[in-house]
């Protein structure tokens, strides 16, 4: 663009002071994204969830067990393709720390119900083949330097096995990855039969249920007539889209988004302020260029443009490079250690990120724009 | 070279001249106090989600006061005791006695369903059964409205935290307790402790109505002493008709919320940098402006011999002033804000919710003044160098 | 658009100015007539506060009167709209200050651009105009190089180059050699005469500066907002 030595010139003018408001924008914007993939990280998987699925649960509370006989009950209702069960198994790695979700399955049904795990055939029947073997997601493989033919014990507080230990030993044979890059792979999948067999109490007992609906559409009336069906049973059930489970489990962490929100709402109010007043001062000094500038021609739109592309090339330009920075930093990995069950920087935010920089230029850059085209050329001239 | 005396005269007169010309400069200084008000008072308030997290699991856990699990249970949830075990744990040496006995309450609880006010979505809130003594034995507890439930009547009470954030549970509404309603008959605080996220009754209703026999979970017991502790716990692990462990109720509280203690630390830390850097670069900044908007003026004080060191400290004082007042209002800002917002979480070992409000502490605002400090200070420095060093007759022309 | 039959360049008829500075009325100009033939070199004379520089603001179309009639090359100025002003302004007039008013921050080639960058004009095609500009004021050499390490009156070069770079109808300088020792001043009068007589530009100077004034084609003296022939004495 023809103008954009005029307009770099000018930032160039103050070096300093270009310098400490960019580099201000700049942490402004890594902090941006750094919220950004905690927020994904604690209620992205609702967006994950499948449309056509629905979860159900012991109407009381998901502690609560239920009998595996239901599936039977389950498939019978009209709309309902598929049912398989899982249950929480509760188990720790080594130390109380090393926490992630473990759950026995009915590995055949399972990878059917969700496809977005991807698995290689290889793997897949490894998996069925062996019957205390396990699955486990890339995330935690990666965490604890699992490689495929360790033996791995988890120590469990909440089932004993017949022998009276709470240690349980699996073979790892297979790791998975989500089709999505932003989808949970920190969880471990077993067989349901080697659970069943080897457990002490709550034999015939699963955790929940998911099921597939011919017609996501319908979710919500066949949710209704699974609840219906075991109305009044010894085990009453509440049947939601998956979707709902998850917004529920995310709603009881805390009003995350919200207070991601407000964090946000203050950091960029404070760099408006930063960024604006560098721009007035900017605009200030230079009272008498703009009155030659008025004098050789150029129009009050003209100089309005030009001030408030200066103010949007200083902040786009520290947006983008704090977007970069946050990206590097994100890739590095979960600063928790793993409490999170993601952690990236997904790409729509990245570009609410930009977004929002060419917006805070021009928020910043309005008013002294507007004293920069209010000027009288003849006053201006005379204050060079 | 000016005396002591006379320097600080200098420092006076300068500042004075600052001062006096405060409102010329005002878009930058305000510019520079608004700045780092926000910052403060983020900063504060990130912080102090930590803090009264912390506070809700502290203040439920009293030194003179244990809890006995089942040996091996990480938590209440898996943990099994039976009648003969709770009532040989009631008779060991340590515990405080009444006339009715020594103050142990044997509990259980269930997990119960209702929807949050916020969202209207479901989530887990603890019901739990109480022995005689529990009032006693959590003596933190008052009821705040209503009555104490009576002993062998399906009639519950609710926690204040419990009441604020799920819906339904005023005294005298009904709620449903697996195929039950019971009523509400009052509302209890507990200091902002872990047990107002709760709702009580008594263990033995508890126990008929979900078929539990007469199973407890744990037994909650005041000593004697925070010094009788070693001797309550080895006469229980030393007993071999028990399999139990003995925990003091802080050290289990600190265990439970670990996970998201940590979460929260570990979160608010990398924020609360990114903060501060981002807050002392625009401090900087503003500061600038602030002070070479004085330049000429400087130049001016300087040409008619007051002493450079001189003005780089009247300099660095504006500065801090305007930090300290810019630290004041975030600190103030940040109390009126956050301080006592409720709010809850889950807690990862029973899935209920915990419910904890913002405290926004002495301390924390002492910090916040402190960081307003340093960033007025650093922020202040350079500029005030560079305008006692800039030669005289440059900074006149300046603009 | 009224084109006079002889070639009158600037029109200006019962003008007169008044500033509004708080509560007063400063009346700078009144019924002030005046005609100016295409190719002249005019220079504009008075103590300060006569309002010289107000009157060569009017003609620019840097401000507007509070009365009267401003004509230049057919376009009545005093009716236009300020947009439609700055794109007039753009055509026709070359400025060139007292303090030469370049920004420290470009180069002298950059500085010179500015005016073209109004145009469609490609960029070879821009670059093309400001390196003869630049030959004709004698500075083509020191083209990349800063005002800082300019001297004075080659800064106000670069100023005359800025101003005659597109062409202008009328080019108007306000006390062009103020700021400039004898030396220096001499060179610049030098160059404008030359423009006025080689390249046929119209000029309309203001100056304080009998010597300068010595160059022009003609003189007119203002003095309380009126013109005469000859210094009030």
């Amino acid at each position: 663009m023809k103008f954009f030595q005029l307009i770099w010139s000018n930032l160039k003018r103050k070096k300093l002071r270009t310098s400490l408001t960019l580099l201000s924008i700049v942490v402004a914007f890594i902090l941006f994204g750094f919220l950004s993939a905690v927020k994904q990280a604690l209620v992205g998987g609702v967006e994950l969830a499948g449309a056509d699925r629905l979860v159900v649960r012991h109407k009381v509370s998901i502690i609560q067990l239920l009998p595996e006989s239901y599936k039977a009950r389950i498939e019978r209702i009209p709309g309902v393709v598929l049912a398989t069960h899982q249950t929480w198994f509760g188990g720790v790695y080594r130390d109380q720390k090393n926490f992630f979700m473990q759950n026995p399955v009915v590995p055949e049904e399972f990878l059917k119900m969700h496809p977005e795990l991807v698995l290689p055939p290889d793997q897949t029947k490894a998996w069925l083949q062996t019957r205390t073997g396990a699955i486990v997601g890339r995330k935690t493989a990666e965490r604890f330097h699992w490689k495929i033919g360790d033996k791995v014990p988890l120590r469990t507080p909440i089932w004993q096995k017949e022998d009276g230990s709470q240690t349980w030993e699996f073979d790892i044979v297979g790791i998975y990855d989500g089709k999505d890059k932003r989808m949970d792979t920190t969880a471990l999948f077993f067989h349901y039969d080697y659970f069943d067999e080897a457990r002490r109490g709550g034999k015939g007992q699963v955790g929940w249920y998911s099921i597939r609906v011919k017609d996501p559409g319908q979710a919500p009336e066949v949710a209704r007539r699974v609840d219906e069906e075991f109305e009044n049973s010894a085990a009453e059930t509440k049947a939601e889209p998956e979707g709902a489970f998850i917004q529920g489990w995310a709603n009881a962490i805390g009003n995350i988004v919200l207070i991601v929100a407000a964090i946000l709402g203050a950091v960029f109010f404070t760099i408006l302020l930063v960024a604006g007043n560098t721009m007035a001062q900017s605009v200030r000094e230079r009272t008498g260029e703009w009155g030659v500038l008025k004098a050789i021609g150029y129009s009050n739109g003209q100089v309005v443009w030009l001030v408030l592309a200066e103010s949007c090339l200083l902040t786009v330009l520290g947006g983008g490079l704090g977007l970069a920075v946050a990206w590097l930093m994100i890739a590095r990995g979960d600063p928790t250690g793993g409490l999170l069950p993601t952690f990236l920087f997904p790409r729509r935010d990245v570009l609410v990120g930009l977004a929002i920089s060419l917006a805070l230029g021009l928020v910043a850059g309005i008013f002294p724009a507007l004293q920069a085209m209010r000027l009288r050329v003849a006053e201006a001239l005379r204050r060079m | 070279m000016a005396g002591p005396i006379n320097w600080f005269s200098q420092i006076a007169s300068i500042t004075k001249f600052g001062l006096l010309s405060l409102p010329q400069r005002r878009g930058a200084v305000l510019a520079a106090m608004i700045g780092i008000a926000g910052v403060v008072s983020v900063l504060v308030g990130v912080l102090s989600i930590a803090a009264g997290f912390r506070q809700a699991m502290t203040v439920s856990g009293s030194p003179d006061r244990a809890i006995v699990l089942r040996s091996g249970a990480e938590s209440e949830m898996v943990s099994g005791l039976g009648r003969d075990e709770t009532r040989v744990i009631a008779d060991a040496p340590g515990l405080a006695r009444t006339a009715q006995g020594s103050l142990a309450s044997a509990e259980l609880f269930v997990i119960i369903n209702l929807p949050k006010r916020t969202t209207g979505t479901d989530a887990n809130v603890p019901l739990r059964g109480v022995g005689p003594a529990a009032l006693q034995v959590r003596d933190k507890l008052r009821i705040e409205e209503g009555r104490m439930f009576e002993r062998g009547k399906a009639e519950v009470i609710v926690g204040t935290g419990a009441a604020r954030e799920f819906a339904g549970l005023e005294t005298g509404s009904r709620i449903k307790v697996g195929r039950y309603e019971w009523p509400v008959v009052g509302v209890f605080s507990a200091s902002g402790g872990v047990s107002e996220s709760e709702i009580w009754t008594d263990a033995k209703v508890l126990q008929d109505a979900y078929h539990r026999g007469d199973s407890f979970q744990a037994v909650y017991a005041k000593l004697n002493s925070p010094g009788a502790f070693q001797e309550f716990k080895d006469s229980l692990t030393s007993n071999p008709q028990l399999t139990v462990k003995v925990v003091r109720q802080s050290d289990y509280y600190a265990e439970q919320s670990e996970t998201v203690t940590r979460l929260i630390t570990t979160l608010g830390v990398l924020i609360a940098f990114l903060m501060a850097m981002g807050a002392v670069f625009g401090a900087l900044n503003t500061m600038y402006s602030a002070v070479s908007a004085r330049t000429r003026e400087i130049a001016t004080l300087r040409a008619l011999g007051f002493g450079g060191s001189a003005v780089i400290v009247s300099v660095m004082v504006e500065s801090l002033l305007l930090a300290l007042i810019g630290g004041a209002i975030g600190g103030a800002l940040a109390y009126a804000a956050f301080n006592n917002f409720h709010t809850s979480t889950m807690n990862w070992q029973s899935f209920s919710q915990v419910t904890f409000a913002f405290r926004v502490t002495p301390a924390l605002l002492v910090r916040g003044v402190v960081w307003a400090s340093v960033i007025g200070l650093i922020g202040g420095l350079f500029p005030a160098m560079r305008a006692a060093r800039l030669p005289i007759a440059t900074a006149l022309r300046e603009l | 658009m009224n084109n006079q039959s002889d070639n009158t360049l600037v029109i200006v008829e019962g003008v007169a100015k008044v500033f509004h500075r708080g509560a007063e009325d400063i009346q700078v100009l009144a019924d002030l007539h005046l005609k100016v033939p295409a190719g002249e070199f005019l220079a504009l004379m008075g103590p300060s506060g006569s309002g010289k520089t107000t009157l060569l603001n009017l003609i620019g179309g840097l401000d507007r009167p509070s009365e009267g009639v401003v004509e230049v090359a057919g376009e009545r100025l005093d009716q236009l709209s300020d947009r439609r002003l700055a794109a007039w302004r753009a055509r026709h007039i070359g400025f060139v200050f007292q303090l030469y008013n370049l920004m420290p921050m470009l180069t002298a080639e950059r500085n010179v651009e500015l005016s073209l960058l109004l145009t469609h004009l490609s960029k070879a095609e821009r670059k093309k105009h400001v390196d003869a500009a630049l030959a004709v004021v004698g500075l083509l050499p020191r083209a990349r190089h800063y005002p800082r390490t300019l001297s004075g009156g080659e800064q106000q070069r670069v100023g005359i180059a800025r101003g005659i770079v597109t062409d202008p109808t009328l080019l108007l300088c306000d006390e062009p050699t103020g700021d400039l020792d004898r030396k220096a001043g001499d060179g610049i009068l030098d160059l404008l005469q030359a423009l006025n007589r080689e390249h046929g530009k119209t000029i309309i100077m203001v100056t304080h500066d009998p010597h300068a004034s010595a160059r022009a084609s003609r003189t007119l003296h203002l003095d309380k907002g009126q013109l005469s022939d000859e210094a009030v004495k």
